[in-house]
């Protein structure tokens, strides 16, 4: 990793993270986001510098990643450091929480959450970039209620998966109907999930403003969503 | 096979007690007390319930029946003999359910992988469920390891944020919902757990020889960890003592591995867009580790991610010779099967991918003629006899 300049030993150096730099108000901004969430305090205590965290965090195993780097910045504040991690490196988090083992109680993994969700609001290259070729879970999950369904194992989506993937996908259909539950006889949904129930759903991504999120990071996806769910609450007779 | 000297380290020490300093307080009394100020609606635990222990010594009522199950999206899609197998022991052990249409995703496998939500959207997905559980009079089982987390989250901080309660209650009111919480946030390995004995009294298979490594699932016990079942009889109450517990009392030879508190790598984002890092952390920190260490027969977990991760990811990881090649599984079917269920018309073990067959032969299955009645079973549904495989098919 290359560093920024020999006084911030932390900061990787701009290129690295291949996006463009932008004045420090608007890195200021987007850090007084993360900071005004109510988890924020309730996330961080402070920092032993004991490394626990890193020792139990599967991404530090495997990307130049590390939990204690996101605390520390966030104690500190440190602007510049937290614009970074928010455009590159809270993308590598596994949110397993094994970073809760802290002995300060600290929770790197949920200030991660937070600053995802900054990153997300403010349609930040990272998160746009951080989402590519997962637009149909977003799709999925938002639309109908489950976040994976059956006629998604697919050999082609899979292959990494072993010969089964192939099976399934071959006998899909009649494999469903010889599940007992009787929940479970669908392809397209993990579950059967009543109409009523999705219409409940609908309206709470449309009051919570979670829809509008989808806009700063595939506008086309969030078009089709919009649609989808306008219609079927105006089927309804309910107004949006 | 033991390597780690648990039993030596634990055997220096009188008795292990977490210190009061490393607590996290008891949620129970904040609860009741918005009931009691008129903010929200506690559903209580059925009277039929067995009281369990927790982390830091607060009991935990789980319910016997009556139970409300709440699918997981996983589990149901990709991995379905893992739910069949849950609602196939309740029916056996003669408990009812009811299994809601009027359920969603928790939609927190998305929050954790792209974070296309909000606090105020994931708290009102929980609570339209936990509304919808209520109005039916049954009591909230959770099936997924991360809704189960995902819900403790939501719970703290609804009882610690008056302003996200408001935003909560102005979108419920919309829905014609009320505001409910349960009196406990109960997952399906801790109802397992609980009544491990009632289970052991079904079993027809003999699992002694069976060699048995637990994944401990990471949302289960470290988010809101104080809601987990620990028990001073399993591991010294230092891990969680849900899985282990019930596949002792199965009588498995439960084996200790170093890599024990390691995630599984599922990762939420990448094992769908990112699987070289889930396969590499999968074999490399645990399967591999396991096998080195406690050469298990099955790994069992109790979550949807660690099924899928770590059975999926050795398929791969073969073409690089790597040391993989162990079944995975739910304890739920793992049980299901000590009580006499079918490998495939209820575990559905053929959805799984790393080679069960030699396990299911080391616990007296004949696996070929079991295939064999299930592809006929199959052929009937075919041929338009049949339309569905029934409870009644299975025995329950």
């Amino acid at each position: 990793m290359g560093t920024a300049t020999a006084t911030d030993p932390y900061r990787k150096v701009q290129d690295v993270a291949g996006f463009a730099d932008v004045p420090l108000k608007e890195k200021q901004r987007l850090v007084d986001q993360v900071v005004a969430d109510p988890r924020f305090e309730e996330y961080l205590y402070g920092c032993y510098e004991c490394g626990i965290c890193v020792a139990a965090c599967p991404s530090a195993r495997f990307y130049d990643f590390s939990p204690r780097r996101v605390a520390q910045a966030a104690a500190r504040r440190d602007v510049e450091l937290m614009y970074q991690q928010m455009q590159e490196d809270i993308w590598e988090c596994s949110q397993c929480f094994s970073c809760l083992r802290c002995p300060r109680g600290n929770n790197p993994g949920g200030i991660i959450t937070v600053m995802r969700e900054v990153a997300v609001n403010n349609g930040l290259a990272s998160a746009r970039e951080a989402l590519e070729g997962y637009s149909r879970i977003i799709y999925k999950i938002m639309s109908t209620g489950t976040q994976v369904s059956p006629d998604m194992l697919q050999p082609d989506a899979f292959p990494d998966w072993g010969p089964e993937v192939a099976d399934v996908s071959e006998h899909l259909e009649l494999w469903r109907r010889a599940l007992p539950p009787e929940t479970h006889h669908t392809t397209k949904t993990g579950w059967a999930v009543a109409e009523k129930t999705l219409i409940e759903l609908y309206l709470i991504w449309l009051e919570t403003g979670a829809l509008d999120m989808i806009n700063q990071v595939d506008e086309g996806l969030h078009m089709i969503l919009e649609e989808v769910m306008e219609e079927r609450l105006e089927e309804e007779g309910i107004e949006v | 096979m033991t390597t780690i000297p648990v039993e030596m380290v634990m055997a220096k020490k009188e008795r292990f007690e977490r210190g009061a300093d490393r607590r996290s307080a008891d949620f129970h009394e904040q609860l009741f007390a918005l009931e009691d100020a008129g903010e929200l609606i506690v559903q209580r635990v059925p009277d039929n319930n067995v009281v369990v222990n927790t982390k830091y010594g607060v009991p935990k009522k789980i319910p016997r029946a009556h139970l409300w199950h709440h699918k997981s999206c996983g589990q149901c899609g990709h991995i379905p003999g893992y739910s069949t197998s849950i609602f196939w022991i309740m029916r056996k052990l003669g408990y009812d359910y009811e299994d809601p249409k009027d359920q969603t995703s928790c939609t927190a496998w998305n929050y954790y992988a792209s974070a296309t939500s909000n606090q105020a959207a994931q708290a009102a997905v929980a609570l339209r469920n936990f509304a919808a559980a209520y109005e039916t009079g049954y009591f909230p089982l959770i099936h997924c390891g991360t809704s189960y987390g995902h819900y403790k989250e939501v719970r703290s901080e609804l009882l610690h944020q008056p302003e996200l309660r408001t935003k909560v209650r102005k979108v419920l009111e919309r829905l014609g919902k009320p505001m409910v919480l349960p009196e406990e946030i109960v997952h399906y390995s801790e109802y397992l757990f609980a009544l491990r004995d009632e289970i052991k009294q079904h079993q027809v298979r003999d699992f002694s020889g069976i060699g048995v490594t637990v994944h401990p699932a990471c949302h289960y016990y470290k988010l809101v960890e104080g809601d987990a079942i620990f028990d001073p009889d399993i591991y010294q109450g230092q891990r969680t003592a849900v899985v282990t517990g019930l596949a002792q009392t199965l009588g498995a030879d439960v084996r200790e591995y170093s890599t024990w508190f390691d995630c599984c790598g599922f990762g939420f984002r990448h094992i769908l867009v990112q699987r070289d890092f889930t396969r590499s952390f999968a074999t490399m920190r645990k399967i591999e580790v396991m096998k080195e260490e406690a050469n298990p027969d099955v790994v069992l977990t109790h979550d949807t991610g660690c099924v899928t991760t770590l059975d999926k990811s050795q398929f791969a990881a073969q073409a690089h010779d790597r040391n993989v090649g162990v079944p995975v599984m739910s304890e739920a079917q793992f049980a299901a099967l000590a009580m006499g269920a079918h490998p495939f018309k209820v575990c559905q073990l053929h959805w799984h991918s790393a080679n069960y067959r030699p396990l299911l032969e080391k616990m007296g299955i004949d696996w070929e003629a079991a295939w064999a009645e299930f592809q006929s079973d199959v052929a009937r549904l075919e041929r338009g006899e049949q339309q569905y495989l029934t409870w009644e098919d299975v025995g329950v």
